[in-house]
């Protein structure tokens, strides 16, 4: 390990165990665990409380639709015509234990929408962050170890384009020059329909193409799921390689700074080798602690990046409800979204706090 | 970085213009960055005199489907008449394009004057304060904070105008949506700045000659504590350009015989792109990517100059000067370059 050659580092790790980083370690991340729960309260309380200031979520799906009478009727029926405060603590309880209500225009639960839809939507982020380590670690390192000549600038250049591109764009272009000009790839959706069809046959489906294919055991089916998954996970993996490109740069310019480097330099060790060996382990560590905010924009960019591509998952499933003015629905996707990122956010502060012992409140 | 570094050179005399948030910045980098520093600033002063100009440089009007020849016609391939083509609802495409600057200008200055104020006024009282409130809007901050930042503007825009709307309904949906989502990020700065700087010498000999507690907060604390803001407004605001095409894009933005905004004609021309009609998305798509790169290369530069260890190598003992060390540089260095990105 490179880091125990870090001095000052290496009696933090050691030293004060028995007495304080241990106990540090298991009060921090109780008071982590604790933080989850009001971080969802607010969001579940501020969506409830903003969708609610435009009316009744009934009159904006169905108005205009159904008259005044049947209308109320449906309000009454749904208990939307009660005080609003007596509705947000029926609401707050239904959340506490999982239920997150039930869609007005195809009256499903919204826990079953996540559950059919989730997996689409983890398997995009998925193959997203697989472009992303791909291309933005290595050109991250390239870039340090170049600070300042051209290939730097064009790499900084290119990160910066990633992130100036939206999702959506890039997905158009990509689309438009490999899937109808070239026709290399397919156009749209997460599978060909004859895939579809034999993974229909499956008795106890994912949801998650890959795997559904894997187990179905097929080579055709695995490939036509991957060709599906090239350009949607490059034009959503490109916005995270960019941010992954800078971040590395940034923290092996900072590590090639230190003491331990310097040594090594004085010793004759290349200065590429330097940033191979030396410099690029400790300034991976940030990349953890990122992942964490990197899936609140997964999550946001996907719900573009899906409806690009006609990717079934929960973003376009999101941008449908939104187009249907299905509020309950929006709203309670909004609300399990809340928990997810809360949940993830924890595990990855968790995960940081165990690899990296400088990390405590 | 240590915070034993803070250096307290007094700053080298110059002229109003030389300190300047950003002349200042033009004149203390070298080589590449500047490069970049200027590159940032033509793209964005081109993209700024656009959206003033608009109505002199679009040949048609936003909404115009018509002219003497009679109608445009949908769909049309880039020709004499119409330099990037017509779009699928029989709207000249660069006409389009050159307004759509015009409102992604007025959405974004909205935007960041909103946030700034809010953002400032809680970071500030949250800071200095403190106690419960600094406790609840920090909870409160965090958050939004980690919340997919572009669900929460859908969410904003539909209560805000009910989804659908005019020019200034839609331009002020699209502004407060954003604001609401970059509030909290002013907010984290400013307090983390107050913070420190509550603790400076001048704060607490302010408060034995008996300054009032708000003539300490907007004389002494906010002065010193917006040092960091150009940073943190160039990036936002190219995040602002970038939420309100994904609004757009989703079918929150501005209705087309309202004004022209770049992420409705994208979405119009997904269906396009499948039959090989390609001008109807790249015209929009490259105007978003001109923009915020502008501004980013921009704010990259300011980031960059503002921070020791990322400086241009060359002149850093000339003129590095008053740069103390300030909140954003402990904790945000890499909060500021990730969340930036967006949509």
């Amino acid at each position: 390990m490179t880091t125990s050659l870090l001095p000052t580092d290496a009696p933090s790790v050691v030293a004060p165990k028995p007495k304080s980083a241990g106990g540090g370690l298991g009060r921090y991340l109780l008071i982590r665990f604790l933080l989850i729960f009001p971080t969802i309260f607010i969001l579940v309380t501020l969506v409830f409380l903003l969708m609610r200031t435009i009316g009744d979520p009934i009159t904006a799906a169905q108005g205009g639709r159904l008259t005044a009478e049947q209308l109320q009727e449906r309000i009454h029926a749904a208990g939307y015509d009660r005080p609003v405060l007596v509705q947000y603590f029926e609401y707050l309880g239904q959340v506490f234990t999982g239920n997150f209500g039930n869609t007005i225009s195809d009256n499903r639960p919204v826990t079953e929408v996540l559950l059919t839809y989730g997996g689409a939507t983890l398997e995009l982020a998925f193959y997203a962050l697989i472009v992303a380590f791909i291309v933005g670690i290595p050109l991250g390192m390239l870039a340090a170890s170049l600070r300042d000549r051209v290939p730097d600038a064009v790499l900084r250049i290119f990160a910066i384009l990633c992130y100036a591109t939206p999702v959506f764009f890039a997905g158009l272009l990509l689309k438009l020059v490999f899937s109808v000009w070239l026709q290399w790839l397919p156009v749209a959706g997460r599978a060909s329909t004859r895939t579809e069809l034999s993974m229909q046959t499956l008795p106890n489906k994912t949801g998650i193409y890959l795997i559904d294919a894997i187990m179905l055991g097929n080579s055709t089916a695995i490939g036509d799921v991957l060709s599906h998954a090239v350009l949607p996970g490059i034009a959503l993996g490109l916005l995270t390689a960019g941010v992954f490109l800078r971040l590395v740069r940034t923290n092996v310019i900072g590590t090639l700074g230190t003491d331990y480097v310097d040594a090594a330099r004085s010793r004759g060790v290349s200065e590429f080798r330097l940033v191979r060996k030396h410099a690029y382990k400790p300034a991976l560590i940030p990349i953890i602690t990122v992942i964490g905010l990197q899936i609140a924009l997964l999550l946001g960019g996907a719900v573009l990046t899906e409806t690009t591509f006609e990717w079934k998952g929960l973003g376009f499933q999101l941008a449908a409800y939104l187009a249907a003015r299905d509020f309950v629905a929006v709203q309670g996707i909004v609300a399990l979204l809340a928990v997810f990122v809360a949940v993830t956010n924890f595990v990855v502060d968790v995960i940081a706090a165990l690899i990296d012992p400088r990390v405590r409140y | 970085m240590t915070s034993d570094v803070i250096a307290s050179v007094p700053p080298v005399k110059n002229s109003l213009l030389g300190r300047m948030p950003v002349v200042k910045q033009l004149r203390q980098s070298v080589g590449l960055q500047r490069g970049m520093l200027i590159a940032g600033l033509s793209i964005t002063g081109l993209f700024v005199l656009v959206a003033v100009f608009a109505p002199l440089i679009a040949p048609y009007g936003f909404a115009q489907l018509r002219d003497a020849q009679g109608s445009f016609g949908a769909q049309q391939p880039p020709s004499a008449a119409h330099i990037m083509g017509t779009t699928v609802g029989g709207y000249d495409v660069f006409s389009r394009v050159i307004w759509g600057a015009q409102t992604a200008v007025l959405v974004i200055v909205l935007a960041v004057v909103f946030s700034i104020v809010a953002g400032i006024l809680l970071g500030l009282v949250s800071g200095y304060i403190g106690g419960w409130l600094d406790r609840v809007l920090v909870v409160i901050g965090d958050a939004i904070y980690a919340f997919p930042s572009l669900l929460l503007a859908i969410v904003l825009s539909i209560v805000i105008s009910g989804g659908q709307s005019s020019l200034w309904g839609g331009i002020l949906a699209a502004a407060l949506s954003i604001t609401v989502v970059f509030i909290p990020q002013y907010y984290r700065v400013i307090r983390a700045e107050t913070i420190r700087i509550k603790a400076e010498p001048y704060v607490e000999s302010a408060k034995m000659l008996g300054a009032s507690t708000s003539r300490i907060m907007f004389r002494h604390v906010l002065r010193n504590a917006t040092r960091t803001l150009p940073i943190i407004f160039t990036l936002n605001a190219s995040e602002a350009v970038l939420t309100l095409a994904g609004l757009g894009f989703l079918g929150f933005g501005i209705e087309p015989s309202a004004a022209a905004e770049w992420g409705y004609d994208l979405n119009k021309a997904l269906s396009d792109v499948t039959s090989g009609i390609w001008w109807t998305a790249l015209y929009p798509g490259l105007a978003i990517v001109l923009s915020v790169l502008g501004i980013t290369l921009v704010g990259e530069s300011l980031n960059d100059l503002a921070d020791p260890r990322l400086r241009g190598r060359k002149r850093v003992k000339a003129k590095a000067g008053a740069v103390s060390l300030t909140a954003v540089d402990q904790t945000l260095p890499s909060d500021v370059e990730i969340r930036e990105e967006n949509a």
